[in-house]
């Protein structure tokens, strides 16, 4: 009965912590400038089916994508077994559904079901591991770069320990389960494969230690998961939900297609015609906030640049295909997506300490992402490309590039050369537009 | 090669003259002013004269598209540009254009149709493709014959505007023998002059990225690198340079390999 009643109150106090940190994500999320990304529905389910449900941007790399895979398998699957386990949990019973179906067609759907579980549970677990020797034993170079270091090491090493735990956990309680059903202590279920080869190691142990084996298997996974549940949204590991509303809101155009400002599009009308009446442009609203270029802060982005920085695996698969940083420059387009989520974490924490108008005097263009990652940039797309979950970093570093020089008109002296060149002459190089098509006069001769 | 004179019509004249174009040329600035893409744009107008296409081009009327200030950040020299062309395009009634520049087909395909300029736009290995389909464009002699070449894809080509296949199909037509780097297709790695890159020094690093792939390339042991992009195509030639092994191993458009196939 005590056990009901503490599982209740931890089970309920979980879900609502959980809710409250989903609401504050929420809210920073729609910190940011809004885009209409509404239309095509079928395509968009189409494409949140394939990559987040379906993981079909993973399988560019088969090692990572098989293991990635078992986790990501049994970790779905087990929420069958969850149902079971919590409603023992609150009603103080032991395999209550078991009890219901036992004998039925069902029953042999539950066996079935719990033995997909075992099975599936021995792969992760055989996974976690792989996974960590990859991260901390053959310490693959796209989990050593520098915004690895400190916190999100860690993050993913505590899961990936707490997965272990998690295993390990359901796997002693089945397995000394079915040892006291041999006892004939708990009723029989039928054959569970993997824990029935487990229980042969508790031979000789006593009934009570096996009862307490059983409680600490059941309570060790359940509070495992609420625990995990409670800590998501402070970990990468967020992405287990947001991968599937962010690959949603995928981009559906063109890679190489970026947005035209419209607000500029007004003011160059204006200039390139003569016969514009300026009086035709309706007064300046004295109210209206003053238009700006590109982002210097979180939330000049839209809030889809800021899910894309909440839902980051921090997997280093776009890093790790960017011809910059291969080359030994500074940029990491997964720095500059941890880095808008970091500093959207900081502009949300402000809020809710200092309220909504709140200024730190800080700004993720500047404090958090340089001058030097924003020009090392070629645009390649081979971040967007990599992303498992459709991330673009791209659109964050060209948003910060236009703050850069239409706000503060900061360029290395050769963009200016540039610029300069294609306002004066048309073209990015100094020649005269008279001499254009001299190359046709070469032909003629 | 042949050196008979060609008369590159422009849009100018063929208005003044009563007449329209089919298919609008776009040389862009590389192709323009740059001498190595020069000898592209030659070869890419000896293929259109000799499949007889009606075909013109802006000549002086022409001005960049504004890609590499829009990937600088500054919109508004970009869309001064785009506006301005759009102008001139729409003035000339183009319907279709035809780009021999990943950047200028990109911007021209995706950025313009948002400001006013809704044109067919294709990149020339697409066209190049479709002609050897209608039997309009065959490769004849086997110049290139067992010789090896490899193809690198141009970022706004390959994942920009996903066209991977096109450029394979006109190179396998030469009977040469394509081989694949590693990094190829969806994977291909860029050349690094991309996003304005072109225009400024490289940012501090432990090597060039136009080495990084012209590495690559030449691990493949091709007798060509056959390119689609004039900013890939100065990048690769300096890439090879840099290994010195500009003898033998050759960057090429592949509209100049299909224009030197066809002795043109
Ligand atoms: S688009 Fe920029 S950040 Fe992304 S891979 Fe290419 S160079 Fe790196
Ligand atoms: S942006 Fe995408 S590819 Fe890059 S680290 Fe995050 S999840 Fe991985």
């Amino acid at each position: 009965m005590i056990g009901a009643i503490i599982f209740v109150v931890v089970f309920i106090s979980s879900f609502a912590f959980f809710t409250f940190k989903i609401l504050k994500i929420r809210r920073n999320i729609l910190l940011g400038q809004n885009v209409n990304l509404s239309g095509n529905k079928g395509e968009r389910l189409k494409t949140m089916l394939m990559v987040a449900f379906g993981q079909s941007k993973m399988t560019a790399r088969p090692v990572p994508f098989i293991l990635h895979f078992f986790i990501y398998a049994a970790f779905i699957i087990t929420q069958i077994e969850l149902i079971e386990i919590v409603i023992d949990g609150a009603t103080d019973h032991h395999r209550s559904i078991w009890h219901i179906v036992e004998g039925s067609f069902l029953g042999s759907i539950y066996t079935f079901t719990i033995n997909f579980i075992e099975i599936l549970s021995v792969l992760a677990f055989v996974a976690t591991i792989l996974f960590l020797s990859r991260r901390n034993i053959i310490r693959l170079a796209r989990f050593q770069k520098p915004e690895m270091k400190g916190w999100p090491s860690r993050d993913a090493n505590l899961i990936l320990f707490g997965e272990i735990t998690l295993v390990t956990c359901i796997m002693l309680m089945n397995s000394s389960d079915v040892a006291l059903q041999t006892m004939g202590v708990f009723q029989r279920t039928d054959t569970l494969l993997v824990s029935s080869q487990l229980a042969k190691l508790w031979e000789g142990v006593s009934m009570d230690n096996l009862m307490l084996m059983e409680r600490i298997g059941w309570w060790g996974h359940m509070l495992g998961i609420l625990g995990f549940m409670v800590y998501l949204p402070f970990s990468k590991h967020f992405h287990i939900f947001l991968a599937f509303p962010n690959t949603y809101f995928s981009n559906l155009k063109p890679k190489g297609q970026l947005t035209n400002l419209s607000a500029v599009t007004a003011e160059v009308k204006l200039m390139l015609d003569p016969n514009a009446d300026p009086y035709a442009v309706p007064a300046p609203d004295p109210n209206a906030a003053p238009v700006k270029f590109g982002a210097k802060d979180v939330h000049d982005l839209t809030w889809k640049n800021l899910m894309d920085a909440y839902s980051c695996t921090e997997c280093g698969r776009c890093t790790s295909e960017c011809p910059a940083n291969i080359t030994g420059k500074k940029l990491s387009p997964r720095k500059i997506m941890m880095d808008t989520r970091d500093r959207l974490e900081v502009v949300g924490k402000n809020i809710d300490k200092h309220g909504k108008d709140h200024k730190d005097g800080k700004s993720l263009l500047g404090d958090y992402i340089t001058e030097e990652e924003l020009w090392a940039c070629t645009s390649c797309n081979a971040c967007v490309q990599a992303c498992p979950v459709n991330i673009n970093p791209l659109e964050v570093i060209i948003e910060l590039r236009r703050d850069l020089i239409m706000e503060q008109s900061k360029a290395p002296s050769s963009i200016n050369t540039m610029l300069n060149n294609i306002q004066n002459n048309g073209a990015p190089w100094q020649f005269s537009p008279m001499d254009r098509a001299n190359w046709a006069q070469e032909m003629n001769t | 090669m042949s050196t008979t004179p060609i008369k590159v019509p422009t849009m100018a004249a063929l208005a003044a003259a009563g007449e329209t174009a089919d298919i609008l040329f776009w040389v862009g600035c590389a192709g323009s002013f740059d001498d190595r893409a020069k000898k592209v744009t030659k070869a890419v107008v000896k293929i259109l004269h000799h499949v007889g296409l009606k075909y013109a081009i802006l000549g002086t009327e022409e001005s960049c598209t504004g890609d590499p200030a829009k990937r600088a950040g500054n919109e508004f020299y970009f869309q001064m540009q785009a506006l301005q062309n759009i102008q001139v395009l729409n003035m000339y009634g183009v319907k279709k254009i035809v780009a021999a520049c990943p950047h200028c087909f990109n911007t021209l395909k995706n950025e313009y149709p948002e400001l006013g300029g809704t044109y067919e736009v294709v990149h020339h290995s697409q066209l190049l493709q479709q002609l050897m389909d209608e039997g309009k464009l065959k490769v004849a002699g086997g110049s290139f014959k067992g010789k090896k070449i490899t193809y690198h894809d141009p970022c706004y080509l390959g994942r920009a505007n996903g066209v991977y296949e096109a450029p394979r199909d006109v190179i396998s037509k030469l009977d040469a023998e394509l081989t694949e780097m590693k990094r190829s297709k969806a994977k291909g790695l860029c050349c690094g002059a991309g996003g304005a890159q072109m225009f400024k020094e490289a940012e501090k690093g432990n090597k060039e990225v136009n080495v990084e792939r012209a590495e690559e390339a030449m691990g493949t042991n091709p007798d060509i690198i056959a390119v689609g992009c004039p900013f890939c195509n100065t990048m690769l030639t300096d890439g090879v340079k840099h290994f010195e092994k500009e003898a033998t191993v050759k960057v090429y458009d592949m509209a100049e390999l299909i224009a030197q196939a066809n002795e043109l």
